[in-house]
């Protein structure tokens, strides 16, 4: 069936489909659609799940964590200020290997203060230990909610996954959706299984212990391990689900007109989109552009990453957030990938988006141009901006 | 169902732990346990009972049992309530124990969260007046007078200056099913307000005066005793609030010393004179409102 949705119908629709138990969220813009939507199908009886109003997106996750400790299938959404102020469980969960899946509508952090999109937020928990997935379109948003389920509840992983959706530009633009049916995710998502992982009755278990200097780290190696092992069951659900539903995603990452190309933009989310329409209008014109669309940051790709990029002779990467005092953070994580390739390719930092600031196709263009030129430049370049660089 | 020193069953669901001699905390959730049974989920978030209780490998609950975020106990055992029900596990009981600051302080948004959706769960507090987990610093229920090493007492300052916060009428306040106050020296009427708390449907809350020999700076043979005269003195008193009424469970005719409570304990060794005045007036103006209004 396809319907005309927002981004936020879609991560709804993804989460009714995925069959969450509980769901315990807080609303903030511009996640709050979703949140309204599910809050309608637990009421209509579409949604067999009880829905939490906690008090706070802290307490949202909290309570996702005791969801899941038990052996239910949880789910919880926020954005922006919300996803900092829960931010203390989010290493919580992951060390615990809660397989929580939350939707983040990623969004520009205070001060000043902005609703509008960027990718500020999740940026600040990269390190939290969950798998960060970041969506194009409202279509692969309501996927990712499927997919996100059978990665973070697989025995192999068993880590929380973070499905992220720019705000506004994704989460409040119409598109025609497919939306699968119920029969058929349920075959591609079994009922959440973790008897042996969870506390039970019959096999009672202390959760979210504590270690000292004696364990802690072989506890964090195993987290560790597991998390970069991850990529393979990414790549393996990816392609489990393009057979059961015939839409292909790439796994951790896609390439677009890459053959040959003398120049390559790395996006992630709704940008991509964009970008696709510059790069097929500049091959018309006969310049060899290309596109590197991340879908994961963690897991970061580097193996892929660096055997996508073979021969390339530059690239730009687009970062819609700064690390205060260095560089846009996916670039500095692109550059320590590709530093381990034989001749990497030379790469600016294209910072652009802040606060909701359009990127357009011309300013996308003008990045290409800036890669081909061959010329000297700044390694970080901000896009479509009004004060002097 | 009554309990007593000779009802209670000998089966223990809480040993092994670290905590000191003398600790009256412990005690209150070993009977907790004892009461609550083997078919209990509980939460705890940082503070001294998780801290001894999940050192890997050794895990003091033989029942389920997590440490939250500080400031989740509530969220994370409304969360395992919602989780169990939504699974159709049935006949279980989730509790949450906390200390004074992880209630009174950091918890005490998710506390009143769980409490507004009215969560089946139970929620102890366990109240030894100050953060002991980090080395005695004052938490909201630290009381008037009580040298804390964030309170110190000295030329200028009493120890600590405020009165402690009212969480028993801040729960009663929420509309809650069910909540009492207790003390670990008095145990049957404990182990009464569990059971009603055990038998309650929605949220239950129970604050549990509970001595601490490190942080109060008394011998760990007498906590039992202090936890009676906390109650004695009209320093602690034993309530419930049942059917959305008050009411007062032990009134006592004459209160027994305040100074003699005090004084063995390190944590009030620097008051004067005036200091100990200054706790009485306030104990009587609570009693006055509560024998006004609770009997």
């Amino acid at each position: 069936m396809e319907k005309f949705i927002c981004g936020n119908d879609a991560v709804a629709e993804g989460v009714r489909l995925a069959r969450p138990h509980v769901i315990s969220a807080y609303p903030i813009t511009p996640q709050t659609i979703a949140v309204e939507r599910l809050s309608d199908m637990c009421e209509d009886g579409s949604l067999k799940a009880d829905y939490m109003h906690v008090e706070s997106e802290h307490s949202a996750l909290a309570a996702a964590m005791g969801v899941s400790s038990v052996g239910a299938r949880a789910f919880t959404a926020t954005s922006s200020q919300g996803l900092l102020y829960m931010a203390e469980c989010l290493p919580y969960a992951s060390g615990a290997r809660l397989p929580i899946v939350m939707m983040n509508a990623n969004r520009a952090i205070a001060t000043p203060w902005n609703i509008y999109g960027d990718q500020m937020d999740s940026m600040f928990l990269l390190n939290s230990g969950w798998i960060q997935v970041y969506v194009e379109d409202a279509q692969e948003a309501l996927d990712m909610m499927i997919q996100a389920y059978r990665i973070a509840e697989d025995k192999r992983v068993m880590a929380p996954v973070m499905v992220n959706l720019d705000g506004f530009v994704l989460t409040h633009t119409y598109e025609l959706v497919n939306i699968p049916s119920q029969e058929d995710v349920d075959a591609f998502l079994p009922p959440i299984n973790l008897e042996d992982q969870v506390m039970t009755i019959d096999n009672p278990k202390s959760l979210c212990i504590s270690a000292g200097n004696d364990f802690n780290f072989e506890f964090k190696i195993k987290q560790e391990q597991d998390l970069t092992n991850s990529k393979s069951v990414l790549e393996e659900v990816d392609e489990a689900f393009s057979q059961a539903f015939g839409r292909k995603y790439h796994g951790l990452l896609e390439t677009y007109k890459m053959e040959d190309a003398e120049a390559v933009l790395i996006t992630t989310g709704s940008i991509t989109g964009t970008t696709r329409i510059v790069v097929d209008e500049m091959r018309q014109a006969g310049h060899k552009v290309g596109l590197l669309k991340l879908r994961y940051l963690r897991p970061f790709p580097q193996e892929a990453l660096n055997k996508a990029l073979e021969g390339i002779k530059a690239i730009g990467v687009i970062d819609k957030n700064i690390s205060f005092g260095y560089e846009g953070t996916i670039y500095t994580n692109v550059n320590s990938s590709i530093i381990h390739m034989e001749t990497p390719p030379k790469s600016i930092n294209f910072i652009g988006g802040l606060g909701g600031r359009d990127i357009t196709k011309a300013n996308i263009e003008e990045a290409f141009q800036k890669l081909m030129s061959g010329d000297s430049l700044d390694r970080v370049q901000y896009m479509n901006v009004r004060c002097e660089q | 169902m009554k309990h007593n020193a000779r009802t209670l069953n000998t089966t223990e669901h809480f040993y092994g732990h670290k905590a000191c001699g003398g600790c009256g905390e412990s005690l209150a959730v070993r009977l907790v346990m004892k009461i609550l049974g083997e078919r209990t989920f509980s939460a705890l978030p940082a503070g001294c009972m998780s801290a001894v209780s999940f050192i890997y490998p050794n895990m003091a609950f033989t029942t389920n049992a997590m440490i939250t975020p500080f400031a989740s106990t509530g969220a994370v055992a409304a969360g395992m309530a919602a989780g169990l029900k939504a699974l159709g596990i049935e006949d279980t009981h989730t509790v949450g124990f906390a200390g004074d600051g992880g209630t009174a302080d950091i918890g005490l948004q998710a506390l009143s969260g769980a409490i507004d959706r009215n969560d089946d769960i139970i929620y102890i507090c366990n109240d030894n007046e100050a953060y002991m987990n980090t080395g005695i610093q004052k938490s909201g229920l630290t009381p008037y007078g009580t040298k804390t090493t964030t309170t110190p007492a000295g030329k200028n300052l009493p120890g600590s200056v405020t009165m402690k916060k009212n969480m028993f009428e801040i729960v009663a306040a929420h509309g809650i099913a069910y909540a009492a106050t207790a003390s670990v020296g008095y145990l049957e009427d404990l182990m009464m307000k569990i059971e009603k708390a055990k038998n309650t449907k929605g949220t239950s809350y129970i604050h549990i005066f509970a001595p601490c020999p490190t942080g109060w700076g008394h011998e760990t043979n007498v906590t039992i005793e202090l936890a009676k005269q906390a109650v004695d003195s009209g320093l602690w008193y034993l309530a419930e609030f049942e059917n959305q009424e008050f009411k007062l469970n032990k009134n006592p005719k004459e209160f027994a010393s305040v100074e003699d409570y005090l004084s063995k304990q390190g944590r009030f060794k620097h008051l004067q004179a005036d200091d100990i005045e200054i706790i009485k007036a306030h104990r009587d103006q609570k009693w006055e409102k509560m024998r006004k209004n609770w009997i």
